[in-house]
């Protein structure tokens, strides 16, 4: 029984790592204006929060895979010399076997870097490395995207790419828009998104959601959030009974998902979207990280609808 | 010989056996009724009635909730019903055959060697590979066998017989180890953790009739099994020399409890997951409810065993309906008070 304790522990800890709703809560209207502005910031030294970067860094370590994406986009990969081992992409990134999950202090500081970029404190990493006085970004994980771009153009300024990281974020803001546009006439439609096979999934809070909504699509799982964690575990006959006009499956090379599996899990088959074929396998790793890539998510979603005929 | 150890009062309580199939009938009517889709009752049961053979009642329900009560919520019931009825009546066997109040089904490793399994499966990416037999219930069950056996080779190594003590001490050291495994397994690829743990904490979630009828064979044979030692189990509890000398033959019996046990609790949790609790909670209600004797224990935690996981399950759907808590939460956030009154009440009449 304890062991069953901890392990709810544990996974409401993960699920709260997922969510990091409160901290970049209040950034919303700030950072429409740091998407212009920063450009033009002041050079070394840089103070973000409590993090003071004297000058511009030459050893960065990112142990998240969202920053290893940005950090890579806006060209300061040069400046990058290890990323961890969840970090897939771009293809050629340094990739080592440091894990962001369960960060090693030790193993960070050997190799000599003079900032290193989390998306989570574990295991007291910031203190830990700051003990040794090497600077610590945290980058956690998104809530809306605006926290999204934020978090790009903190990272330009530590690594002193603003500039190119302000475009980037503009960017992705350019993208999100041209795809939304795209997508209006659909707009309306109900979708379900399923994060694994045993139903949990992410309302409208979280930053998927809010991807989502720029679409003007609308989640059946809101209704389940009683408990405001934005990542739900839904029943079965709930799902069914909401009949979701699409089902997105973020769950495709974790478990393996796709539009067949779906279509043959008991009772299913009545389901909209599985009838309209409109159950859209989602890349597992752009769905679940906040960077450069995210717009492909909407690009992935106007291809099968375009598939779908509708 | 066993007759003189027989009293009268030992025998299966009618009226106990009649509450248990009552709680049962209930415990199904309301999991059937119940759910994050309110759906007419009756319609529902007519719905059920409909899939007997040879009767055809329309229940007026569309295709899709008709789906629902059939498909997905009578298979959540009857997996309950099924998980519930083998974990507690293999807890109870376990208790008199180690004459431990505290073995549970899981006493000889039997959940971590499941665990250790299914994180193999998982982190090799094995979920996603389909074939007629699932892999991750079958590696699951693998691993639940594969402890118990180590268990029973390792506790029966050190001394010249298998005693009750060194069995229980050999599971305990085979727990840790295959923990330890399992974790770090796990660690080695954090990107499946949430799944790992979605499994090690329980799911009824998504029960199917495929899944019930995987389980049930093991569930009919090894709890036959089980309820056929139930005196065999009453000879044992006055200790291992004394029911030497009475005739029985202690290291077989308990070979074929621990066997039989171990295989249906190995089966239940590679469908379902890891649900604390439940076996050894249930055994100890019955006990405080209608006597010591296994002769009336197993079968009663069968029927109570069964009624409590369906029940468990019903909130565990509607508590935060439509989202759902894991089923290993609400088993022990509920059944532990429970417990608690049922001892206090009965240590105040006894």
């Amino acid at each position: 029984m304890k062991r069953g304790l901890w392990l709810v522990g544990a996974v409401v800890a993960l699920a709260a790592c997922g969510s990091s709703s409160t901290t970049l809560s209040a950034t919303t209207v700030a950072s429409e204006s740091s998407v212009v502005t920063t450009a033009a910031a002041p050079a070394f030294p840089v103070t973000i929060g409590d993090v003071t970067i004297p000058s511009k860094p030459a050893r960065v370590i990112s142990l998240s895979p969202t920053a290893t994406e940005m950090l890579f986009a806006m060209g300061a990969g040069p400046q990058v010399v290890a990323v961890d081992d969840q970090s897939d992409y771009p293809a050629g990134v340094p990739r080592t076997d440091l894990s962001g999950f369960n960060p090693n202090v030790e193993a960070i500081a050997a190799k000599n870097p003079d900032l290193v970029v989390v998306s989570n404190d574990t295991n007291n990493v910031v203190a830990g490395l700051g003990a040794l006085k090497i600077a610590v970004l945290v980058e956690p994980a998104a809530a809306t995207i605006d926290d999204s771009y934020k978090e790009m153009n903190e990272l330009g300024r530590v690594t002193g790419n603003a500039a190119a990281a302000a475009t980037e974020a503009s960017m992705m803001k350019q993208q999100f828009a041209d795809l939304a546009a795209q997508l209006a006439p659909h707009k309306g439609l109900r979708y379900y998104h399923e994060l694994d096979p045993t139903y949990y999934t992410a309302t409208s809070k979280t930053f998927l959601g809010a991807v989502y909504a720029l679409a003007g699509l609308a989640n059946i799982g809101d209704a389940a959030d009683s408990g405001g964690t934005g990542y739900p575990q839904l029943s079965a006959e709930f799902i069914v009974n909401a009949n979701p006009d699409v089902v997105f499956l973020a769950d495709t090379i974790c478990c393996g998902q796709n539009a067949s599996t779906v279509a043959a899990r008991d009772g299913w088959s009545q389901i909209a979207a599985v009838r309209n074929g409109l159950v859209i396998g989602l890349d597992d790793s752009i769905a679940s990280r906040w960077g450069p890539r995210t717009p492909q998510l909407l690009e992935a979603i106007i291809a099968a609808f375009k598939k779908a005929g509708i | 010989m066993i007759a003189t150890l027989t009293r009268p009062h030992s025998r299966l309580p009618a009226r106990w056996l009649v509450i248990g199939v009552g709680l049962v009938v209930l415990a199904s009517l309301a999991g059937l009724a119940v759910g994050p889709v309110s759906l007419p009752i009756g319609r529902v049961f007519l719905e059920v009635i409909d899939h007997i053979p040879f009767v055809r009642v329309h229940s007026g329900l569309s295709p899709r909730q008709a789906d629902i009560v059939w498909q997905l919520r009578l298979p959540r019931v009857v997996m309950g019903l099924l998980v519930g009825a083998m974990l507690s009546v293999a807890g109870g066997a376990y208790q008199g055959a180690f004459r431990n109040p505290l073995a549970d089904p899981y006493l000889l490793g039997v959940a971590a060697g499941a665990g250790l399994g299914a994180t193999v499966v998982i982190v090799a990416g094995g979920t996603t590979r389909s074939g007629i037999v699932a892999p991750l219930p079958l590696a699951a069950f693998a691993g639940a066998l594969v402890a118990v056996v180590l268990t029973y080779a390792l506790g029966a190594s050190g001394e010249r017989r298998r005693s009750a003590t060194s069995l229980v001490l050999a599971g305990v050291a085979v727990a840790s180890f295959l923990t330890a495994v399992q974790t770090w397994v796990q660690q080695r690829k954090s990107d499946t953790i949430r799944e790992v743990f979605t499994w090690i904490l329980g799911r009824l979630t998504t029960a199917s009739w495929h899944d019930v009828l995987i389980l049930l064979p093991y569930v009919v044979v090894t709890s036959a099994i089980l309820i056929a030692c139930r005196r065999v189990l009453d000879v044992l509890s006055v200790g291992d020399d004394e029911a030497s000398s009475l005739g029985v033959n202690v290291n077989q019996v308990r070979l074929v409890v621990v066997v039989a046990a171990s295989l249906g609790t190995a089966a239940a949790v590679s469908v379902s997951g890891l649900i604390a609790f439940v076996g050894i909670i249930v055994p100890h209600t019955v006990r405080l409810l209608a006597g010591r004797s296994y002769r009336s224990i197993l079968p009663l935690s069968l029927l109570f065993g069964a009624a409590f996981l369906a029940f468990t399950d019903l909130l565990a759907r509607i508590v935060i309906s439509p989202a759902e808590l894991p089923i290993g939460v609400v088993t022990a956030f509920f059944g532990a008070p429970f417990f608690l009154i049922v001892l206090r009440s009965s240590r105040t009449s006894p």
